[in-house]
């Protein structure tokens, strides 16, 4: 499913988050918001979803537009960047909760999460609480659970920014086979270049609430629009002082 | 220096908490075990146990079904006047019982705001089980939003707009979502609401009326019995409230644990 995007603005009472932007994801592209924290990318991927809906512009959803209807029946996938796992739940039922609420027999339940399971290889790990698992198995729960509805569209807000770097590399590698093996549609928000670099087809580089160019990671890097673009790849190619 | 400090503080504890619940026992005992299990199962003591029941049972239900809704509502939305709401939930515990058993006079007196009316109407609050129940509601409200109001804070949304996303209605999200992750929480403020409607004194006093065996709570009972100069009795039915303290603080030891 595409997902296109047209003039978006959005204000939190008096400070402005995002002006006028244009977004274009094609159906089973996988594209990345790279930006610094506070440039709007959060905002704008929460607008995707449904969760905020934007002072002006819209949202299409294969043509279709969605700017007003409810998170709940748009069938969407979206990863927290500190996972948001259901605590009181085992692993089985924050991966079932989708499928539960579908009223889904125990038997199709229990197939499809334990699918699920066997992708994200936790299978495991079906009857532990969350505070049992690391961060990196959170973060593979969560993906499982946003996929058990088949969604048409990932959403991933920083999903690997709460995890060490080795973990996240892992993760990264993980998260473009599986990609490439389901094909939906995915919108990863991200504040590390490298990242973006590796696991994207696009990037979209957004600062202050404005996009500041778009194009292949090869293309963006190679020819940066703007000061900025150049500055933010560049500067965050050294060792930073400031922990995620 | 720490030594003198901490034998200090134990010797204070001793006087101000230990000695007293010694002292309510061994006088309730003082005419021995027939005098007590006769004052406790004496037919005024017993409506008293039942109409404190009664009220509690009342109270406690509607005050953890507010405090839920209230702490949701506090916690989850962002609404104009937030901040003064939050500030209101702590007005029970701001004011003097006496006063707020003063206020529901004001309101249901004879000579008070609705007074004639209910006159009029024939319709009995103060100085009736009604007037206990709201005074009793009244006081006890703010237990158990305070209990939620931190741990659904530091909870946050993401949780229940992740259920959203999954496709959770509203009232799904609350059930399978909100409410199990404060259940601790919830039991505890019961606790503390149910402990506080059973021993609360003042402001029922003020609306009670003190008719025996009608309008009298333990609590009320037991003012009645020491004025009475029947001292093993007063506190024999005073060591039940104790006994009720004692069970309440380790049922609060052991939730707490739970909590976070």
């Amino acid at each position: 499913m595409s997902i296109i995007a047209r003039g978006i603005a959005k204000q939190f009472g008096p400070t402005p988050v995002l002006h006028g932007v244009d977004l274009n994801v094609p159906t089973g592209a996988l594209v990345a918001l790279l930006g610094p924290s506070g440039s709007g990318k959060t905002t704008l991927l929460r607008i995707l979803s449904g969760l905020e809906t934007p002072d002006t512009g819209i949202v299409e959803y294969d043509g279709t537009d969605v700017t007003r209807r409810p998170p709940r029946e748009r069938n969407v996938g979206l990863v927290f960047q500190h996972y948001a796992l259901f605590r009181h739940m085992t692993v089985f039922e924050n991966v079932a909760f989708a499928l539960r609420i579908r009223k889904w027999s125990n038997a199709a339940v229990y197939e499809r999460v334990f699918e699920l399971l066997e992708l994200v290889k936790l299978a495991d790990y079906a009857f532990q609480y969350p505070s049992q698992l690391s961060g990196g198995q959170r973060q593979r729960i969560a993906l499982a659970r946003s996929l058990a509805i088949r969604p048409n569209i990932l959403l991933l807000d920083e999903p690997f920014g709460a995890l060490d770097t080795r973990v996240r590399r892992e993760l990264r590698e993980w998260l473009r086979q599986l990609h490439q093996e389901l094909k939906v549609t995915t919108v990863l928000v991200t504040h590390d270049h490298a990242e973006a670099r590796d696991v994207a087809d696009q990037l979209v580089v957004i600062n202050a609430g404005r996009v500041e160019q778009t194009g292949a990671p090869a293309d963006v890097f190679g020819a940066p629009a703007t000061n900025f673009v150049a500055d933010f790849l560049d500067v965050s190619d050294r060792p930073r002082r400031t922990v995620a | 220096m720490r030594r003198i400090l901490i034998a200090a503080a134990i010797v204070l504890l001793a006087f101000l908490l230990f000695l007293p619940l010694v002292f309510v026992f061994a006088q309730a005992l003082r005419d021995g075990w027939h005098t007590y299990v006769a004052a406790v199962t004496e037919p005024d003591t017993r409506s008293a146990i039942r109409l404190t029941l009664t009220i509690a049972a009342i109270v406690v239900p509607l005050n953890v079904a507010f405090g839920i809704v209230a702490a949701w509502a506090l916690t989850k939305f962002e609404f104009r006047g937030k901040a003064s709401l939050t500030t209101m939930i702590d007005l029970p515990f701001a004011v003097s019982p006496v006063i707020a058993g003063l206020i529901f006079v004001l309101l249901f007196g004879n000579s008070g705001v609705f007074g004639a009316w209910l006159k009029a109407h024939d319709i009995k609050i103060l100085f009736a089980v009604p007037g206990m129940v709201l005074a009793t509601l009244f006081i006890t409200f703010p237990f158990v939003v305070r209990e939620l109001l931190p741990i659904m804070n530091a909870e946050g949304t993401e949780a229940e707009e992740a259920a959203v996303l999954l496709g959770a209605s509203g009232w799904q999200t609350f059930w399978r979502v909100t409410l199990p992750s404060v259940k601790w929480g919830v039991l505890y403020g019961t606790l503390l609401c149910a402990a506080r409607a059973i021993g609360e004194f003042g402001a029922v006093s003020v609306v009670s009326g003190h008719i025996r065996g009608v309008t009298t709570t333990v609590p009320l009972h037991v003012e009645i019995l020491y004025n009475d100069y029947q001292m093993s009795a007063a506190f024999a039915v005073s060591s039940l409230l104790t006994i009720i303290a004692l069970v309440t603080l380790v049922a609060e030891h052991l939730l707490q644990g739970r909590i976070r």
